[in-house]
């Protein structure tokens, strides 16, 4: 029988943001979204003031003041080193894994049924927490839907303890009254339309859906409900996705943090977005046979004028060079941009991904030494962008301080990824 | 003294970098040199030391902390060392630990003793500071070395 666990951390953002401040200890926390915007994570005293996330934070400041809410902006460089600690923490504890999400990750446990599965669970959780210094939970089951069942219980303290939860360890009586009592909106896969369908038909709780007719659920629905229906029957249908499935679009798009109205400052974002985009693709092997680039003003202030445009492009050869995407990207910016417009946002899209090197060469083909020195280059840039951090080596077409650059007024050190901002200690 | 010419007229025939104009190749040439006899140390080979396995065996575990004042003397840390900070390692008795005490960041020597927690500095001009009832207290994690480097 096939056995998942799912780690996951308790309000990660918050808890990173905490774990090297001792004066935010018992305060609540929220961490803002690109450009300050709204809520996308609060600590757990934050959540008990009732703090709604997605809350936009100009909302917020009364509530702040009064209570001394204490707001970040996202520092993805501190968040994503701390996941990977994380992540290689929980690699101690079974060879399969699958890094689901920032803050979770399946753990396959095939083979595990004879230990004792809520002590290894509890080993987890406390490894991580004394190594790492970030709380999570730990859910375990016989598919991946359950596991992560399980780790909602674990969290919410509807079963298991210590912040664990073994579905494998319920007798089917107990697995009845537990399923009952959790609302059907809390499975995995079911979001809000599906959400409502199902509480049409009068399937309520997990236990409602855990008993439908999959047949029925097929054909009102889909085979991916079906196949969770199988799942919370502990019928493992889906595995474990050790290694991402590789992308067949690759976008790169942000907002800017204050509008943009000049070509030269557009044509900077779009080539530090295809620069970023590249890297992707050629991460993932692979080439792009097309590109989108879209430029958009913004649509929460409609009395300025809108503009929302955008253009495919296919591209002669497939390639995964930096300087030639980021002609192309720049070629279709020139041509959608209109002056007179305040530019909130644009973005660049490869398409049609194919693995590198299976193209066929066209008629009008450049001599084929140039595309192995290209590659040779590109690795190199990708070398050396790894070695001493994004952006280290970069084209001249990409600025290094921009206007349009996302605003993060409110962001705390990168407490582990830049030597100027490592937290000093007190020797007093 | 050498000339330099040849070299700046072979940069100069490189073209401006153009965003818009179609792609030009860059001249990067992996160049083979084989001549000559083998190194007599070819089989020698060893992987050459690495500080970071000297000071940092367990890197998902250790964090770095610059040090501020001169609390510790006693104990080889002064101020703007930066201490190796390892996680893994259960704090006991006569560590060196990275405390968090009311609100501030500090390193202490760590003493618990007969029922009593106290963290003390190693430097007499310095108090002792007793751990009471009350007192937020979190040991952060064990001070397993420092580093400096030094300006020239």
């Amino acid at each position: 029988m096939a056995i998942f666990g799912l780690f996951d951390n308790n309000n990660f953002y918050a808890s990173c943001e905490k774990l090297f401040a001792p004066r935010l200890k018992d305060r609540p926390v929220v961490v803002l979204s690109n450009n300050d915007g709204c809520v996308v994570a609060r600590s757990a005293e934050a959540k008990a003031l009732g703090i709604p996330m997605g809350e936009p934070w100009f909302k917020l400041q009364e509530q702040a003041r009064q209570h001394g809410i204490v707001a970040f902006s996202s520092n993805y460089e501190l968040y994503a080193d701390l996941s990977d600690r994380v992540v290689q923490v929980l690699r101690q504890f079974s060879p399969n894994l699958e890094v689901y999400s920032i803050d979770e990750s399946f753990l396959s446990l095939d083979g595990f049924g004879h230990i004792d599965l809520e002590e290894y669970g509890r080993q987890i959780r406390e490894r991580v927490l004394q190594w790492v210094g970030l709380p999570g939970c730990v859910g375990i089951g016989p598919s991946k839907t359950l596991a992560k069942l399980a780790n909602h219980c674990a969290k919410k303290s509807l079963a298991g303890s210590d912040g664990v939860c073994n579905l494998l360890a319920l007798s089917a009586g107990e697995l009845d009254e537990l399923f009952g009592r959790i609302e059907v909106g809390e499975v995995w896969g079911v979001g809000r339309k599906i959400d409502a369908r199902l509480r049409e038909m009068g399937i309520a709780s997990v236990r409602d859906l855990r008993d439908a007719d999959p047949a029925m659920i097929r054909t009102r629905f889909s085979v991916v409900l079906e196949r969770t229906v199988r799942e919370l029957n502990g019928v493992s249908c889906l595995s474990l996705e050790e290694v991402a499935p590789d992308k067949q679009q690759i976008m790169c798009s942000r907002s800017f943090g204050e509008p943009v109205y000049e070509l030269d400052d557009l044509l900077d974002a779009v080539a530090t977005y295809m620069s970023r985009a590249a890297e992707k693709l050629r991460g993932q092997q692979g080439e792009a046979t097309a590109l989108m680039v879209f430029l958009q003003t913004n649509p929460f202030k409609p009395d300025e004028p809108q503009y929302h445009p955008s253009m495919t492009v296919p591209l002669p050869d497939p390639t995964a060079d930096t300087r030639v995407l980021v002609q192309w990207a720049q070629r279709v910016a020139t041509r959608l941009y209109r002056r007179g417009y305040a530019y909130k946002k644009a973005g660049v899209m490869l398409s049609c991904i194919q693995p590198a090197g299976v193209s066929q060469g066209s008629l009008f083909d450049s001599p084929s030494s140039t595309d192995a020195k290209a590659g040779t280059l590109m690795a190199l840039m990708d070398g050396i962008n790894q070695k001493w951090g994004r952006g280290a080596i970069r084209l001249a077409a990409e600025r290094r301080h921009h206007p349009w650059q996302m605003r993060r007024d409110r962001m705390s050190p990168r407490y582990t990824t830049s030597w100027a901002d490592l937290p000093s200690v007190l020797a007093k | 003294m050498p000339h330099c010419s040849n070299q700046a007229n072979a940069w100069q025939e490189y073209p401006q970098a153009d965003v818009l104009a179609p792609p030009q190749a860059l001249p990067i040439d992996t160049v083979k040199v084989s001549a000559g006899f083998p190194s007599p140390a070819a089989d020698y080979e060893e992987r050459r030391l690495d500080i970071n396995e000297y000071l940092v065996p367990n890197p998902v575990s250790t964090f770095f902390f610059p040090v501020q004042g001169d609390s510790m003397q006693g104990a080889e840390i002064f101020d703007g060392d930066i201490l190796v900070v390892d996680r893994a390692i259960k704090p006991r008795h006569r560590h060196i630990v990275v405390a968090f005490v009311n609100g501030d960041r500090l390193v202490k020597r760590l003493h618990v003793r007969d029922g009593r927690c106290a963290l003390l500095a190693e430097n007499p001009a310095y108090p002792v500071l007793e751990i009471r009832e009350g007192t937020e207290l979190v040991i952060w994690g064990v001070v397993t070395g420092k580093f400096k480097r030094f300006s020239v």
